[in-house]
């Protein structure tokens, strides 16, 4: 047992969490600020968070993740990390020579109280900031929230770069939320079928998800370019997918440039993917084709082709809230049972979602924000599952209990293929379910008898 | 910046691949880096000529973590009994947790906390009103919950700015307690230059609270420690097979698949064996110092070097016994050690290879290469010190700054009742005067070739640099660089926590080591960079279809 400690009573805790089902803010920003053309993240603090952060996001993504730190030792946490992050600014700009840094802060420089805006309002006094590039900034302090709150805070931020011209552009603003490469990529691909105009803000495909070819390209050609950012307050208004991610920034932009938003749930499975199609359709006015209607068949053939193997299979899900309750609805429309649901993102509303989703289930959900993965085991323990969805730390439950097991969300270190296969939409739908039918119809195969062993479905 | 994979200096001269390193940056930063960038001209004087152990420019695009993951990742993260809580954000304990690759071995007890990660997830009202009163709780929950023998408490940046006193309350829960050993390390990351200040940190508190609690003389005639193993790809566990071959004991190793009892127990060695000399060569000086066990470097990284390190333990001991068994293990192994060679070298021989990582392994895998014929044309460290490049020799040189003076020293007396110098004064002249060396580590530098490049805290920018003008078949360093440098065309191999494999100790990890690299260097999937039409210049005719 690698998890051998792990007792089946569950007794409170107050103070202490094990295994954690989040991690910290400046992550969030971090990845987000590569989703910006000719990007380069800045971490504001001491150096460890800068590495830890791009360790993490290099093993998830099998790609590059350039981002500087302002290297802060004793003496910058004693006096302020104004110098520290001034001299940065124009090394890298300098050195790298990017279009955009994106500074986000740490704990460390937030406890000091490090103002970012006037350290940036300093450095373009003195002229640091070479003329027609730009710093971002936000402020991510890591004992708020998770990383998906900083996520957020930094494209809070992107939002806050709009420069309306008055005159409307056409084009809808989607915010796709914390989604990987190739969601975002089958984003555009959707939107351009339907035929809507979009600013698709962040945006990391073609950045995090790049061929190799014997050149190494610092600042991809992907990503949303600055241009973008400063129309998307003339746009005609804003789908925020995701309240946890996307929800702060369309608010932004509709209370500051009367862009209206609508924020709708992260386009995984049918239903959500259904809203955010009929989304697209009545804010662009145009009709769907064919060839949507086409690929929502498909994925309403797979789920009753395979409705039997799905029927009642009780599932444990972790990992943030915006996938997590698109992921339950999906569950639950294929008649699955989401028993145990964990987020480490804190938020009231995340536990009645989860709860409105599943009330006509049947059976009581174990369901938590700010929860760990420790709690998620025990349940499991104490009400076994057929089915464990998550990322990669799972797979530690997923032995221990053997238990099947999908690996889906953020990080995912030990396993390929999520940058470049997008799960939302139709079409990552069925590859969704793919993956699920996958590992239960191999434990079927593992486990039935002889006499049982099937070569048909 | 883009970089053309296609350049690549036919014929060049380090000066002139230092200059290029140094042409994009402000001057202030040309002429810091200047001096951590050595043309090694293998020299032998006392003045250290490259700057180590400084401050990293902010905005550079840096190799290195913080002291926090020296303390907690490195030196405190591969043992396996104690519960190591993180007293800060959530972040900090989460990107520790099982990233490094340690691997461990449950023994017969059963306990083993290295799945767990364990914080205690600071809000912003601890923040505001101080974090001692959360720190307790969560000390006594895991305690009722798990029951460990210890408890170790980390410190993280905003804990430090707080003032947050973790000694007192790890001192408060221990007498409470009565059976669990708690203490505290003050590693926030702000503090010192690099993970090194880290490492530091945690030997000094393992010393303080661990070594020497447990008296009990264990079986075993050659007893050693292992100082800097921390079973990396189960790097240790080959190196306890040798030993158990050999008949060496090990009373601990500080500090891969390591226990409580581990570190309780190793003043009752009798020699101390140094592998990773930046990480823990002052722990072997206070043992010394407070007990009496000498120590020798040794290296068990290269199957040569392997030989060479049992037989100076077994010459320390000086027992025929030993050296007999030492020498019918050596002449076991190196069969199947040399047949792998002969298979492979052909293949890798004239190959040339850049190290860039930790504080000694860049110079520990130079003997790997070297079995594999490859040269090494450029190497360095992420957080060396001067000694790692120039041997322990220019130690009296070295100036201590204000980031070192940060980092406690620990003043150590000779232990009252426990101190026993393990060999006679006579016995050690008689051992140096054989060219038996004890406490001594040259450095890298004197190891490499003259006119190759040695260069200390190596940035994305010059990396990138380096590799496009001198075209290396391998490129070896961390996880963060590793895509970069594979864009470029360039294998990467990671030597913090090997990619997937491992291990590459002892003989059989230098058996793993030359397959991977020829697997590496040889793969291919280098020579499909360019699709056949970019390759081939376009036909501007066409055939005329009568």
């Amino acid at each position: 047992m690698l998890l051998r400690h792990t007792p089946t009573d569950i007794t409170e805790r107050k103070a202490l969490t094990i295994n954690p089902a989040k991690t910290c803010q400046p992550i969030g920003a971090m990845y987000a600020a590569l989703g910006i053309h000719g990007c380069l993240p800045h971490s504001h603090g001491s150096q460890g968070c800068c590495a830890y952060h791009r360790s993490t996001l290099t093993r998830h993504y099998k790609e590059p993740i350039a981002a500087a730190t302002s290297s802060f030792t004793e003496g910058a946490s004693v006096f302020g990390g104004q110098a520290n992050l001034l001299q940065a600014i124009n090394n890298i700009f300098t050195v790298y020579n990017p279009e955009v840094i994106a500074v986000h802060t740490t704990c460390l420089s937030e406890t000091i109280g490090d103002d970012l805006p006037q350290i940036k309002k300093k450095a373009l006094a003195e002229g640091k900031i070479p003329k027609g590039k730009h710093v971002l900034s936000a402020s991510t302090p890591s004992y708020v929230g998770s990383h998906v709150t900083g996520f957020s805070n930094m494209v809070k931020s992107m939002a806050m770069a709009a420069e309306p011209t008055g005159k409307k552009n056409g084009k809808v603003n989607i915010i796709p939320g914390w989604v990987e490469p190739a969601d975002m990529e089958e984003i555009k691909r959707i939107t351009k079928i339907i035929g809507v105009k979009t600013i698709l803000f962040p945006d990391t495909s073609g950045v995090l998800n790049g061929p190799l070819s014997g050149e190494y390209k610092m600042f991809p050609e992907g990503g949303t370019t600055m241009a973008e950012l400063k129309s998307t307050g003339d746009s005609i208004g804003t789908l925020a997918l995701g309240e946890w991610c996307s929800a702060d920034a369309a608010r932004e932009l509709d209370a500051k440039h009367k862009v209206p938003c609508s924020v709708l749930d992260m386009p995984f499975g049918l239903k959500a993917t259904d809203r955010f199609i009929d989304a697209l359709r009545t804010i662009g006015g145009v009709t769907i084709p064919e060839q949507i209607l086409h690929e929502r068949g498909q994925l309403v053939d797979m789920i009753s082709d395979m409705h039997q193997y799905l029927y009642g299979k009780k599932v444990a899900l972790v990992g943030d809230p915006d996938q997590l309750i698109a992921m339950t609805e999906f569950l639950v429309s294929m008649d699955m049972k989401p028993l145990h649901v964990v987020t480490g993102t804190p938020g009231k509303k995340f536990e009645k979602r989860i709860k409105e989703l599943t009330k006509d289930m049947g059976c009581k959900v174990n369901v938590k924000a700010k929860g760990d993965m420790f709690l998620l085991h025990q349940w499991i323990k104490n009400e076994p599952v057929d089915l464990i969805i998550g990322n990669t730390y799972c797979k530690y439950i997923a032995r221990d209990e053997d238990l099947p097991y999908v690996r889906w969300g953020f990080p995912i270190l030990d396993r390929q293929g999520h940058q470049y296969f997008p799960t939302v939409g139709y079409k990552g739908g069925l590859r969704l379910l793919e993956k699920i039918l996958g590992v239960l119809l191999d434990r079927k195969d593992r486990d039935d008898p002889e006499s049982k062993f099937e070569l048909v479905l | 910046m883009a970089t053309n994979a296609k350049k690549k200096m036919v014929q060049w001269e380090p000066s002139d691949i230092k200059a290029e390193l140094l042409r994009q940056y402000p001057p202030k930063v040309a002429r810091k880096r200047a001096k951590q960038i050595m043309i090694n001209e293998a020299q032998q004087n006392d003045t250290p000529a490259l700057t180590a152990n400084v401050r990293t420019i902010p905005g550079i695009i840096t190799m290195r973590g913080c002291t926090y993951a020296g303390c907690k990742g490195v030196i405190m993260g591969p043992t396996r009994d104690i519960v190591n809580l993180v007293h800060g954000p959530i972040g900090c304990s989460f990107y520790a947790w099982l990233t490094r690759r340690n691997q461990t071995d449950a023994g017969p007890d059963g306990e083993n906390y290295m799945n767990y990660c364990f914080s205690t997830d600071m809000q912003d009202s601890d923040i505001i009103f101080g974090g001692e009163k959360k720190l307790t709780a969560a000390i006594q929950e895991a305690y009722d919950l798990f029951h460990p023998k210890s408890i170790a408490i980390f410190a993280t940046c905003p804990v430090g700015l707080i003032g947050d006193d973790i000694h007192t309350v790890a001192k408060n829960m221990k007498e409470k307690f009565g059976d669990c050993n708690v203490y505290a390390f003050s590693c926030e990351g702000y503090k010192g230059v690099s993970q090194s200040a880290g490492h530091h940190i945690a030997n000094n508190q393992v010393f303080r609270h661990l070594v020497g609690l447990n008296d009990e003389i264990k079986p075993g005639k050659y007893k050693i420690n292992l100082l800097g193993e921390y079973n990396i790809g189960g790097d240790g566990f080959e190196i306890d097979r040798i030993f158990k071959k050999c008949g060496i004991t090990c009373i601990s190793t500080f500090s891969g698949n390591s226990t409580y009892d581990q570190f309780a127990s190793s003043h009752t060695a009798d020699l101390n064996a140094v592998m990773c000399h930046r990480s823990i060569n002052y722990v072997a000086d206070m043992m010394e110092t407070k007990y009496g066990i000498p120590w020798v470097k040794v290296n068990f990284i290269g199957a040569k070097a392997t030989a060479k390190s049992l037989r100076k333990i077994a010459g320390y001991f000086g027992e025929k016994e030993l050296i007999d068994r030492v020498e019918e293990v050596i002449a076991e192994e190196m069969p199947e050690v040399e047949a792998a060679l002969a298979e492979i070298t052909p293949r890798t021989e004239g190959k040339t290879a850049m190290m860039f990582v930790g504080g000694s392994r860049a110079h520990h895998y130079k003997e790997l290469f070297d079995e594999l014929k490859m040269k090494t044309i450029s190497a360095g460290y992420e957080f060396g010190h001067q000694d790692d490049y120039e041997g322990r020799q220019v130690l009296p040189n070295i100036k201590v700054d204000a980031d070192s003076r940060n980092i406690e020293e620990i003043e150590v007396e000779p232990d009252e009742t426990r101190f026993k110098p393990r060999k006679s004064d006579k016995e050690m002249k008689a051992l140096e005067k054989k060219g038996f060396k004890f406490k001594e580590y040259d450095g890298l530098a004197p190891d490499m070739d003259k006119g190759t490049l040695i260069i200390d805290d190596l940035n994305q920018y010059e990396a990138e640099k380096l590799v496009e003008l001198m075209r290396p078949d391998i490129f070896c360093a961390g996880i963060k660089e590793k895509y970069s440098i594979q864009k470029l065309g360039v294998p990467m191999k990671q030597l913090h926590s090997y990619d997937s494999g491992g291990p590459y100790a002892g003989f059989k990890g230098a058996i793993n080591f030359y397959k991977e690299i020829d697997q590496l260097v040889n793969s291919k999937v280098w020579s499909y960079m360019k699709a056949p039409w970019q390759e081939n210049p376009q036909l501007s005719a066409s055939y005329n279809w009568e």
